[in-house]
C-alpha cells in the first residue's frame, strides 16, 4: 500500500508564517499541470507492485485548481497506477475558495465529490479577524465559519487546520476556536503551534519588534487545553498535531509517521520508498524544464540503518503507536534496542516516557518535548 | 668573535619588542620584501592571532658598520608575566639587552622585573624609548622615568619607533658600540649553554645554544653534562630566518644543533654541551626548573579520546617544556590529566593549542594552586594538594598552607584607591606604596596566589580602566583556611566542579557558582536542581527549569529528513558537552567559577 502526494505550488497570497513552496503568480499554471501529469507517467515504475491507497492534493493551495484540472490529475493517477477501490482522496482547500460561487448548477462541493474527492482539509487557522490579519490569510472570520456551514452539508470526512500560540491569542479565545470547530461536528482536526520559520515575513516582523515573539509557555498551555478538550469530545490525539475520531485518522499523513512508502509529485514534493528519500526542486520553472526533458529534478538520499532508526524514533514518539521495541530489535538488532532503553531510562524516570505493551511512548508531559527527547535517543555514527 | 653581539629585547607586554625586531631585521636586510610580515618572529599562529609573544625567538643578522662586518644575534622575548622564565633563559645567552619602554605607557611592572633579571646577569642595558610616533607619546617625561630607573644619562636613551623605523640605525650603532663582544677561548674545550629547544616534526628536537668556549663542529661527538648523555652533532648551524647549516659554530656565537633527539626531556634548558672526549671543566650555571603555579584537570570531551589526548599532550610538551601533567581520574569526567601551568594565560594557551594543533576538544576544570596540607597524624610532613579531591577529610587535617606572592602593581594615582580595595578584597596586605611620578604609583602587596586565579586580571583591568600593570613572584607558604566547595547537579555531586577556596569566600562563591551554572547549563526536558555544598552542608541552591516546548508542530513527509538532520546535529552538538549523570554540562561551565563577575 502506498500514497501519492501531489503538490500544487500556487497561492493567492503569502501567509506571513508560511515556508512551504508556492508561487503567487499563476502564469505557469498550465505548464506546471502538464509537468505534474508527465511526472506521474515518468514515475509509474516506482510503484509497480504496490497499490495506491490514498491520493492527497496538498500545497500551496490545491483549491485554486478548477474541477477539470483536478480531474485531469486524478485520471492520470488512475491511468498509470494501480489504485485500490475507494481510495482516500484528500484536497487541501482554503476557505475563500470554497465560498465563491464557481459552477452554476452544482456547488463546488458536489463537483469535488463528482470527481472522487472524498476528504477535505480546510485551512481555517482561526476564527478571529485579528489573527487572520496578523497571519495575512486570504479569508476573513465570516468566511471561516460560512465555509464550514456549507462544507459539512456535503462532506462528512472533513479536517480543519487551526493554529495556536499566535501572539495575542488568549487561552479563552483559543477555547472559543476549538468550540467553534466542535460545534460543526468535524471528525478530524489538525492543530499546529505557530512556528517562526526562518526567512518568513513573520520572522522579520518579530525581529523588528512589530509582532511579539511566540511564547513557548503559552503554546504549551494552549496545547494542554487542546488535548484535554478534544479528548473529552471523543478525539484521539494520534499524532502530536493531529486529532481524529476513530476511523477518521488521516490515512495519508499516517503513512509519513508509520514509515509507509509515498510518492511525492510536483515541485518540492518528497518521496519515500522504504530505503531512500528524494525530493524535487522547490522551483516551478526548474521543475517544469526538467520534466519537459523527461528528467526527474530530484535529489536522492539513501538511508542508512542508523538514519532509519533515528527517523523511526523521531516519528514514532509523536504518535500513539509509539516506538515498538519489538520492531526495533527486529529491524535494527539488539544493540540498537539496548541503546534505546539505556538512553530512555532518565526520561522514564522523569515521567516523560513510559513503556506499555513493549512500546515506548511519550507521556502527556513528554509529548510537547518529543523532539528534544528523540534527539537524545538518537544513535550517532561519527563518520 | 670581536664582531659578534648577542642581545635580547626585553620589555613590558605590548611595548613593541616584536615590532622593533621586525625593523631591525628590515634594516639589516635579514628578510626579503617577500618574507616580510608584521611581528615576523611570532611564528606560532596563536601568537600572530593574539598579537603576543609566547616563546622567545632567536635570529641572526649580518650588519656592516663603519666598514666592518658584524654578526648580531637577537633574541625576542615575551612580555607576559606567565612567561618570564623565557626571558631569564634568553638573558643567560646574551651580553646586552634592549630595554624597550613604550613612550605613552612608560615604565610598567614587567619593565622593572625584566630589567632586574638582566642586571642580575650583568647585561649591558640599552634603554629604548619606543613608539615615539604615537600622538599620545610623552617622550620627555618617560625619558625622565627611564633615567630615574636606570640611573643613566638622558642621552643614552634612544628614541625610536617600531612603526616608522625611526631610530633603528641608532639602536644598531648602540648595540655595536655598547654591548660587549663575547669573551671566551676559541681553543678551550667546547662549552655551550642550551637556552631553548624547539620541536620539529621532521627533524626531532632542535637545540638552541650559545657557545662560550671552543667550538661545536658538525659530526662532533658531544655530551650534555646534566643529563650525561652523548650524541653526534648531525647538523649545526646558525639561526637566520631559516636555519643555515655550517661546518661549525664558533666561540661567542649562537646556533642550533640537531642530534636526532626525539624527546624534549633529554634537552634541559640551562644544561651545558661539551666535547665527549675532552669535556670542559667550566660548567655554565644552570637555571632552576620552572615551577608550575596553577593546576587544573584537562579531560577529553569524548572519553574515548583519552589516549589521543595523552599523545597530544606529550607532543605539546616537546615544544613547551614548562607544561607538566600526570594522569588523574574523575567520577564525572573519566580519565584525564592534572596539568601544571605557569599561570592563567599559559593555561588558556595550552587549551587553545590542543584544539588548534591537535584538534582535541578538552574540558578544563576549575584551576587551583598547590596547597600543603598537614594531617593530625603527620603534623610535620607536608602533603601536596594539587587537586580538590586530594584535600584530606577536614577532621583529619591539622592545618593547611597556601602559596603567597609578592605582587607589584603600577597604576595611575587616580586608581590607587580602587586597586587597593581590590587587593584587600583578595586578601592582600599592602607592603609598599611608591610614587614613581606624581601620577604613577607602584603598589606592593603580599597576597595569596590563589586569589589571582579567580578573576583577578579582569577585575584589575576594570577597576583601573586598563591602567594597571601587574607582576608577581612567589614568596613561600602561609597558613590558610581552606575548604572544598562541592557542586551537586540533580542531587549528584560532580567532582569536576569542586573548587578549593578560602572559607571566608565560600558563601559568596557558592551562591555565584549556582547562579552561573544556571545560566550556562542549557535547560533540559526536566528540572535540574543545582546545589553548592561544603561537606554535608548545602550553602546555596538554584533550579534550572525544564523546557516547556521542545518539538515542532508540523511533520509532513517533506519535513522528516530535514528534521532528522536537525535533531542529529543537536545531538552531535551535545558531544561538546559532558553528560554527567543526567545533566549535560557545556565545557565552559567547568570554568564558571573563574568568570563569576561577568
Ligand atoms: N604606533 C606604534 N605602535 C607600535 C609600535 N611598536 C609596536 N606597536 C604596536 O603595539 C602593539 C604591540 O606590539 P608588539 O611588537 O607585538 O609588542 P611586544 O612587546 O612584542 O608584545 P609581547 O611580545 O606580547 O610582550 C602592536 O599593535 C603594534 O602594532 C610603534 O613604534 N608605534
Ligand atoms: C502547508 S499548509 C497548506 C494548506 C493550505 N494552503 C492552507 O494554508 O490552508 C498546511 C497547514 O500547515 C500549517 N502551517 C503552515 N505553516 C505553519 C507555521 N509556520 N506554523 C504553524 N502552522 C503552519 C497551517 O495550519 C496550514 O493550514
Ligand atoms: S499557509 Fe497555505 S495558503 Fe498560506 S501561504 Fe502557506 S500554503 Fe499558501
Ligand atoms: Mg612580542
Amino acid at each position: 500500500m502506498a500514497g501519492i502526494y501531489i503538490h500544487i505550488p500556487f497561492c493567492k497570497q503569502a501567509c506571513h508564517y508560511c515556508d512551504f513552496h508556492f508561487s503567487t503568480s499563476l502564469k505557469k499554471k498550465d505548464e506546471l499541470l502538464q509537468a505534474l501529469i508527465q511526472e506521474l507517467v515518468l514515475r509509474k515504475g516506482e510503484l509497480k507492485n504496490i497499490s495506491v491507497e490514498t491520493i492527497y492534493f496538498g500545497g500551496g493551495t490545491p483549491s485554486l485548481l478548477s474541477i477539470n484540472e483536478l480531474k485531469l490529475l486524478i485520471d492520470s493517477v488512475f491511468k498509470n497506477y494501480t489504485v485500490v477501490e475507494n481510495p482516500e482522496i484528500t484536497l487541501e482547500a482554503n476557505p475563500d475558495d470554497l465560498i465563491t460561487v464557481q459552477g452554476q448548477s452544482k456547488t463546488i462541493f458536489e463537483e469535488y465529490k463528482s470527481i472522487g474527492i472524498n476528504r477535505l482539509s480546510i485551512g481555517i487557522q482561526s476564527f478571529f479577524e485579528r489573527d487572520l490579519k496578523l497571519m495575512n490569510r486570504a479569508h476573513n472570520a465570516h468566511e471561516a465559519k460560512d465555509c464550514l456551514t456549507l462544507a459539512t452539508k456535503y462532506f462528512d470526512n472533513i479536517s480543519v487546520d487551526l493554529i495556536y500560540g499566535i501572539p495575542g491569542l488568549t487561552n479563552n479565545e483559543w477555547i472559543e476556536n476549538i468550540d467553534t470547530v466542535l460545534a460543526f461536528n468535524i471528525p478530524h482536526i489538525s492543530c499546529y503551534a505557530l512556528t517562526v520559520e526562518p526567512k518568513t515575513a513573520l520572522e522579520s516582523f518579530i525581529k523588528k519588534g512589530l509582532i511579539d515573539n511566540v511564547d513557548d509557555d503559552l503554546a504549551q498551555e494552549q496545547f494542554n487545553i487542546l488535548v484535554d478538550k478534544l479528548e473529552a469530545n471523543g478525539f484521539v490525539n494520534y499524532e502530536l498535531s493531529n486529532f481524529g475520531k476513530s476511523n477518521y485518522f488521516s490515512k495519508n499523513n499516517s503513512a509519513y509517521w508509520q514509515g509507509k512508502p509515498y510518492l511525492g509529485i510536483g515541485p518540492s514534493a518528497h518521496s519515500f520508498n522504504g530505503d531512500q528519500r528524494s525530493w524535487n526542486v522547490s522551483n516551478n520553472t526548474k521543475y517544469i524544464k526538467s520534466i519537459q526533458l523527461n528528467e526527474l529534478p530530484r535529489e536522492v538520499e539513501i538511508l542508512s540503518k542508523t538514519d532509519k532508526f533515528n527517523e523511526y524514533i523521531m516519528t514514532g514518539l509523536r504518535t500513539i503507536w509509539g516506538v515498538s521495541l519489538e520492531k526495533v530489535e527486529e529491524n535494527f538488532g539488539i544493540t540498537y534496542k539496548n541503546h534505546l532503553l539505556q538512553q530512555a531510562e532518565i526520561y522514564i524516570k522523569e515521567q516523560l516516557l513510559y513503556i506499555e505493551k513493549d512500546n515506548l511512548l511519550t507521556t502527556k508531559k513528554g509529548k510537547f518535548l518529543s523532539d528534544g527527547i528523540a534527539s537524545n535517543l538518537f544513535k550517532i555514527n561519527l563518520i | 668573535m670581536k664582531n659578534i653581539r648577542n642581545f635580547c629585547i626585553i620589555a613590558h607586554i605590548d611595548h613593541g619588542k616584536s615590532t622593533l625586531a621586525d625593523r631591525l631585521l628590515d634594516f639589516t636586510g635579514s628578510v626579503t620584501a617577500r618574507e616580510k610580515q608584521d611581528q615576523l618572529l611570532d611564528s606560532m599562529d596563536l601568537e600572530r592571532e593574539r598579537g603576543i609573544t609566547i616563546k622567545s625567538h632567536a635570529i641572526q643578522m649580518d650588519y656592516e658598520y663603519e666598514g666592518e662586518k658584524y654578526i648580531l644575534n637577537l633574541i625576542d622575548t615575551p612580555g607576559h608575566v606567565d612567561f618570564s622564565y623565557e626571558v631569564s633563559r634568553s638573558i643567560a645567552a646574551c651580553e646586552g639587552a634592549l630595554l624597550i619602554v613604550d613612550a605613552a605607557q612608560s615604565i610598567q611592572a614587567q619593565t622593572i622585573s625584566n630589567l632586574y633579571l638582566a642586571l642580575e646577569n650583568d647585561l649591558e642595558i640599552i634603554p629604548v624609548l619606543n613608539k615615539v610616533d604615537l600622538p599620545s607619546a610623552n617622550p620627555e617625561e618617560v625619558t625622565d622615568d627611564i633615567v630615574d630607573l636606570l640611573g643613566c644619562n638622558p642621552e643614552e636613551v634612544i628614541h625610536a619607533s617600531g612603526k616608522t623605523g625611526f631610530g633603528v640605525d641608532n639602536i644598531l650603532e648602540a648595540i655595536i658600540k655598547r654591548v660587549p663582544a663575547p669573551k671566551g677561548d676559541p681553543d678551550a674545550p667546547l662549552q655551550a649553554l642550551i637556552f631553548d629547544s624547539v620541536y620539529n616534526t621532521f627533524r626531532g628536537i632542535e637545540t638552541y645554544f650559545r657557545v662560550f668556549n671552543g667550538e661545536i663542529k658538525k659530526g662532533q661527538h658531544i655530551k650534555f653534562v646534566a643529563t650525561n648523555k652523548d650524541y653526534y652533532a648531525d647538523e649545526v648551524g646558525t639561526l637566520k630566518l631559516t636555519q643555515v647549516a655550517k661546518q661549525s659554530v664558533k666561540t661567542g656565537d649562537v646556533g642550533y644543533l640537531i642530534t636526532g633527539i626525539k624527546t624534549a626531556k633529554e634537552v634541559k634548558v640551562g644544561d651545558t654541551i661539551t666535547d665527549y672526549a675532552k669535556p670542559t671543566t667550566n660548567i655554565v650555571e644552570g637555571f632552576e626548573d620552572v615551577k608550575p603555579m596553577v593546576f587544573a584537570g584537562i579531560y577529553p570531551v569524548d572519553t574515548e579520546d583519552y589516549e589521543e589526548l595523552r599523545a597530544s599532550m606529550e607532543k605539546l610538551q616537546l615544544n613547551d617544556a614548562s607544561l607538566v601533567f600526570s594522569p588523574e581520574s574523575s567520577a564525572a569526567l573519566g580519565f584525564g590529566f592534572r596539568c601544571g601551568f605557569l599561570g592563567m594565560l599559559h593555561m588558556e594557551i595550552i587549551q587553545e593549542r590542543l584544539e588548534r594543533e591537535f584538534d582535541m576538544t578538552v574540558i578544563t576544570t576549575v584551576p587551583n594552586v598547590s596547597y600543603h596540607a598537614y594531617t593530625n597524624k603527620n603534623p610535620d610532613e607536608a602533603f601536596v594538594v594539587n587537586n580538590p579531591s586530594d584535600l584530606p577529610e577536614p577532621s583529619t587535617v591539622n592545618r593547611v598552607e597556601e602559596p603567597y606572592i609578592k605582587a607589584t602593581i603600577i597604576t595611575k594615582a587616580d586608581f590607587v584607591g580602587n586597586v587597593m580595595s581590590l587587593c584587600i578584597e583578595k586578601r592582600g596586605i599592602i607592603t609598599n606604596q611608591t610614587y614613581l611620578t606624581p601620577e604613577r604609583v607602584e603598589l606592593t602587596f603580599e597576597m595569596p596566589l590563589a586569589e589571582i586565579v579567580f578573576d583577578f586580571y579582569d577585575r584589575l583591568k576594570t577597576v583601573s580602566k586598563g591602567y594597571a600593570s601587574f607582576d608577581y613572584h612567589p614568596i613561600g607558604m602561609k597558613p590558610s583556611k581552606l575548604v572544598r566547595l562541592d557542586i551537586l547537579l540533580n542531587a549528584q555531586p560532580v567532582d569536576a566542579l569542586s573548587a578549593l577556596i578560602h572559607a571566608d569566600n565560600a558563601q559568596f562563591i557558592g551562591r555565584k557558582m549556582c547562579e552561573k551554572l544556571k545560566e550556562l547549563i542549557p535547560r533540559q526536558q526536566f528540572d535540574i536542581p543545582i546545589q553548592a555544598a561544603i561537606g554535608a552542608k548545602i550553602i546555596s541552591r538554584e533550579t534550572i527549569k525544564a523546557l516547556r516546548k521542545d518539538v515542532t508542530a508540523k511533520c509532513y513527509g517533506g519535513d522528516i529528513s530535514r528534521k532528522r538532520k536537525l535533531l542529529e546535529k543537536q545531538k552531535k552538538g551535545k558531544k561538546r558537552m559532558r553528560q554527567v549523570g543526567n545533566v549535560e554540562i557545556p565545557q565552559q561551565a567547568f570554568m564558571a567559577v573563574l568568570k563569576l563577575n561577568d
